[in-house]
């Protein structure tokens, strides 16, 4: 189980054993990590689960579609390694990984 | 429109007989049972004669959220309410746009909406709620509609637009008209005066505009942020694109936390053992407004169109054909939500629900219609044991506006 750290915007921090194979997503509400609302349930729909991949790290979560990038492009808090959390799955390359959360989802 | 005949009997009649753009299944809030049916018999139904033309109907949740995030195939064009908008006002809003022109022109103004400026707001809102509030006549029956929902919801639209506090009225009467044309929704508003009462409201607008700019400060309101934002900086020189986002943005921010406003006032005396888990747990207000968002939504369906042929949920859409998707029917699909059809304030996973719409286009309100209606509630349990529901509502007619026109009721003080 690869170690993945999730920051909250204050700075507090929570440092799960994340499930491989199961979306970041869906770890961090499992563990009832606050910060990430997900209200579509992991359909690339809502853009609720928005964080930002430590920029080392961004390149193990992978390509972005091009729905994810649609709904990305409407946060006004977007940056380079902002991602959708329901569409980064676990690997166990991710072990150590670092991402941070927005302010807030909107 | 199809006002003469009854409703035919919704058990018995074959689906291929029953018009589910009828306004009648909202008006009398007879839906229910007819859409249970196209979620289980029909769920993507193929409606061959409406008084709107032909139309598919989506009634399951997890079809409504692949329609909506597949805007390639979906568009948003050229209108999304079942009906045509008419060649008298051609109006156009970003609702009704595809990407790329869609998301610069919400871009402009999703801002005024992000959660930073919310916060800076909630001290106004909440003052303007409280006022509202003990303004009501104690011991008397009075119209919750009237004296708090459009009210309060006005209110917010003005300070939102930066627009005369005074003549805030005229909002609420635009944003009743926009929508209520028979060719569209099934509403009955006459065309001429639905004519002359949007170009008052497109002239009154642009002289908002003219004065804003003569201004020259920073404001937060919708207004200044259009001018600041170059891709619309010159938008009062597109007249129809100007009148259809301030249209979209009226109507989006009205009928909407208007009808939640009332509408969990209704849940809440329908569910009364859900009332007293309220009162005994006020922490439970954010659950609940999410639940009454769900067990309202106020916006019934949006409209797409096939790009081309497609095949979907096991049938053939054809180019050009209509996709209706049904929101109020997602929200009651036991496949996606359980418990569906019960009103439950502590429900595990209240955001979980399609009012907001799902995709590009989701509802760039939805956190200041929650705060609005957080604010509403948080104040209600301040003053009042129960607002008690003295009698019927009466709802909007309408194939989209999914409302209450009336609802009588009495506050009982703490
Ligand atoms: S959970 Fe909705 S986009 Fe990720």
């Amino acid at each position: 189980m690869p170690k993945v750290t999730l920051i909250e915007f204050n700075g507090t921090d929570h440092t799960i054993d994340a499930e491989t194979g199961k979306s970041l997503m869906m770890n961090a509400i499992d563990n009832g990590i606050p910060g990430i609302d997900a209200d579509c349930g992991g359909a690339c729909a809502c853009g609720t689960c928005h964080v930002f991949v430590e920029q080392k790290w961004f390149d193990a979560t992978g390509e972005s579609n091009p729905l994810e990038d649609s709904m990305l492009s409407m946060r006004p808090d977007r940056e380079e390694v902002s991602r959708l959390s329901c569409q980064i799955e676990i690997t166990d390359a991710m072990d150590g990984m670092v991402v941070r959360m927005p302010e807030y989802q909107m | 429109m199809n006002q003469i005949a009854d409703m035919p009997d919704a058990v018995e009649t074959p689906l291929d007989q029953i018009d589910f753009s009828d306004p009648r299944l909202l008006k009398d809030d007879s839906w229910h049972e007819y859409f249970a049916r196209l979620r289980d018999e029909s769920p993507v139904h193929y409606q061959a004669e409406s008084p709107f033309g032909p139309f598919w109907s989506i009634t399951r949740f997890e079809d409504i959220v692949a329609v909506d995030s597949n805007f390639q195939d979906f568009s948003s064009e050229p209108t999304i309410i079942i009906g045509e908008v008419g060649e008298e006002i051609p109006a156009e809003m970003f609702i009704a746009m595809d990407p790329p022109k869609h998301d610069v022109q919400r871009k402009a103004v999703q801002g005024v909406v992000a959660p930073k400026n919310l916060e800076e707001m909630e001290g106004l809102i909440r003052t303007r709620v409280q006022e509202a509030l003990d303004d009501l006549p104690v011991g008397e029956t009075f119209d919750w509609v009237e004296k708090v929902s459009i009210n309060i919801t006005t209110q917010m639209l003005a300070t939102l637009f930066g627009f005369p506090f005074e003549d805030r009225a005229k909002l609420t009467y635009w944003s009743d008209i926009a929508a209520a044309g028979p060719q569209m929704t099934g509403g009955d508003i006459d065309p001429q005066e639905r004519f002359d009462g949007l170009m008052e409201c497109l002239a009154t607008f642009t002289q908002l505009w003219h004065d804003r700019k003569a201004q020259n400060d920073d404001g937060f309101d919708l207004i200044s942020m259009l001018q600041r934002d170059p891709a619309t900086a010159d938008m009062v020189d597109r007249p129809m694109e100007y009148m259809g986002n301030l249209l979209l943005l009226i109507v989006g921010g009205n009928d909407t936390t208007r009808n939640s406003m009332t509408g969990g006032v209704l849940a809440l005396n329908q569910n009364p053992a859900e009332y007293d888990k309220l009162r005994a747990d006020q922490s439970l207000i954010p659950s609940m407004v999410s639940e009454i968002i769900r067990w309202q939504t106020p916006l019934a369906h949006m409209r797409r169109r096939a790009t081309r042929d497609i095949e979907f949920g096991g049938q053939q859409i054809k180019k050009d054909d209509k996709v209706v998707m049904w929101y109020m029917s997602g929200n009651r699909d036991e496949r996606s939500i359980e418990n569906a059809n019960e009103f439950i304030i502590d429900r595990a996973n209240p955001r979980h629900h399609i009012a907001f719409g799902f995709g590009i286009h989701r509802c760039m309100g939805n956190r200041l219609a929650e705060m609005q209606l957080r604010i509403l509630w948080e104040e209600i349990m301040l003053r009042f044991s129960h607002i008690e529901v003295m009698g019927e509502p009466t709802r909007v007619n309408s194939n989209f506006v999914k409302g209450y026109e009336t609802l009588p009721v009495r506050v009982h003080p703490l």
